[in-house]
């Protein structure tokens, strides 16, 4: 049963609530993220201000960090990800309980940012696990953050519970463990995992 | 502090004694010390002291322990990599040359210039910079070098002079190679455990991980360049944006 938007506003106005079993699962989801209490480098300065009175991330229900990843539902990467720290960011991912969302916080866990060709920086954490959203800035600021924080509660909001495009937590077959990079003799094994990151097409000129 | 004392950035203190006396006052304390001044043309100036690895240890106790340059204070301690290299020096030689003249073969001398290359065998280096507390000046710097950048990269640990020397000689240990005998604990500090290379050694070559450069240049460009080819990526698709 589809009910029409404004229908909808006009039973509230009667103190009717007319809504689906989605709708109300997702809007539980959505708000109710609960970061994990990480940070990595110089982006995590920020991502504190953001829980911090003047922009209160508590408003939209994701103040509680957690200092243990089975309780958390968000990761911020909040920072340079150095390939000695990648393998326990990804360990890190795998312990964390599904539904899970990642945010990728500035240039550097983007892309390796200012430090992209470094021997030791990891050229954006979206090589061994999935990003659902990235945020520009070196460092971002915390409104940047919060937007990023929305855009995650827009993408919650818009997953289906059944058929194409579910989240990974509903889809018994999809993949919720990803391989933790080894620390070789030279770099990290693999350098990145194909399954998440392919590597991009690139045009020879 | 009090106001109306003048501070003088980089004041190297009244007292201090050049490198010329530091050199004299370490041969007349410790014998058999090998020391050599290095030269700094820079505008600094800041010469330094090369000293031998086999006396450092009494050279690094005498600075300390000497009432007049009291150097309890050690800064910084970094590495240096000086790699192998070819020198070509232009050499005239003289040598006999069969000539035809006037018909006639003759052994005649002549003179030739030749290029020779010399392959002048590189080194690594520890720079320690010393200070005083007590009396307020610095720096000292002492230099150390390796007899090659192979096997034979030993040099003596001075943690068990200054204490402050312990992490930044891990940290040359992991990143240059240098072996520090005598360090309490000689582990790699930045890198992992595993890892083989050195890399702020001048040959290092980084993992190739430039599979996607969306601004590159120089360098970059060119390492990005070849693993497109490496890799033999397929153009896009029609359409696409470039």
């Amino acid at each position: 049963m589809v009910v029409e938007e404004g229908l909808k506003i006009e039973l509230g106005k009667q103190g009717v609530i007319v809504t689906s079993l989605q709708e109300l699962y997702n809007w539980g989801r959505r708000c109710s993220v609960w970061p994990m209490q990480f940070g990595l480098a110089c982006c995590a300065i920020e991502m504190i201000a953001t829980t911090m009175a003047r922009y209160d991330m508590a408003r939209f229900g994701a103040e509680i960090f957690r200092p243990s990843p089975r309780q958390a539902d968000m990761m911020i990467i909040s920072g340079t990800v150095t390939k000695k720290m990648a393998p326990q960011v990804v360990r890190l991912y795998n312990q964390m309980a599904e539904p899970k969302y990642v945010i990728a916080m500035g240039a550097c866990a983007i892309s390796g940012g200012p430090f992209k060709q470094g021997y030791n920086v990891l050229k954006g954490i979206d090589r061994y696990i999935p990003v659902d959203v990235h945020i520009p800035g070196c460092p971002p600021r915390p409104e940047a953050l919060l937007q990023a924080l929305m855009t995650l509660q827009k993408k919650i909001d818009g997953q289906p519970l059944t058929g194409e495009g579910r989240p990974r937590f509903l889809d018994a077959e999809a993949q919720g463990e990803f391989p933790v990079p080894e620390q070789g003799e030279h770099d990290l094994e693999p350098p990145s995992n194909p399954a998440v990151w392919p590597v991009p097409l690139t045009i020879n000129k | 502090m009090p106001v109306g004392i003048p501070v003088e950035i980089g004041n190297r203190g009244q007292n201090l004694k050049t490198v010329e006396e530091i050199k004299t006052a370490i041969e007349a304390a410790v014998p058999c010390a090998r020391v050599e001044i290095a030269r700094n043309p820079g505008p600094s100036a800041q010469h330094s002291l090369l000293i031998g690895p086999e006396s450092a240890i009494e050279v690094a106790t005498f600075l300390q322990d000497d009432p007049e340059l009291a150097l309890d204070f050690l800064s910084n301690v970094t590495g240096v990599d000086w790699p192998d290299k070819e020198i070509a020096e232009k050499v005239k030689v003289t040598r006999q040359a069969t000539k035809i003249i006037n018909g006639v073969e003759q052994i005649v001398d002549e003179t030739v210039e030749e290029t020779r290359k010399r392959l002048e065998p590189g080194f690594l280096e520890t720079v320690y910079h010393l200070y005083s507390m007590a009396k307020k000046h610095g720096p000292v710097v002492l230099r150390m070098r390796t007899a090659n950048r192979t096997d034979r990269v030993e040099l003596p640990s001075l943690t068990r002079v200054w204490r402050a020397a312990e992490f930044q000689e891990r940290e040359i240990f992991d990143l240059y190679g240098i072996v520090f005998e005598g360090h309490p604990d000689l582990r790699r500090i930045l890198m992992w455990d595993g890892f083989k290379d050195h890399p702020m050694r001048r040959d290092y070559v980084d993992p190739d991980d430039y599979e996607y450069e969306p601004t590159a240049h120089d360098e970059v460009l060119a390492k990005a360049h070849a693993h497109k080819t490496e890799t033999g990526a397929t153009p896009a698709p029609e359409g696409a944006e470039p």
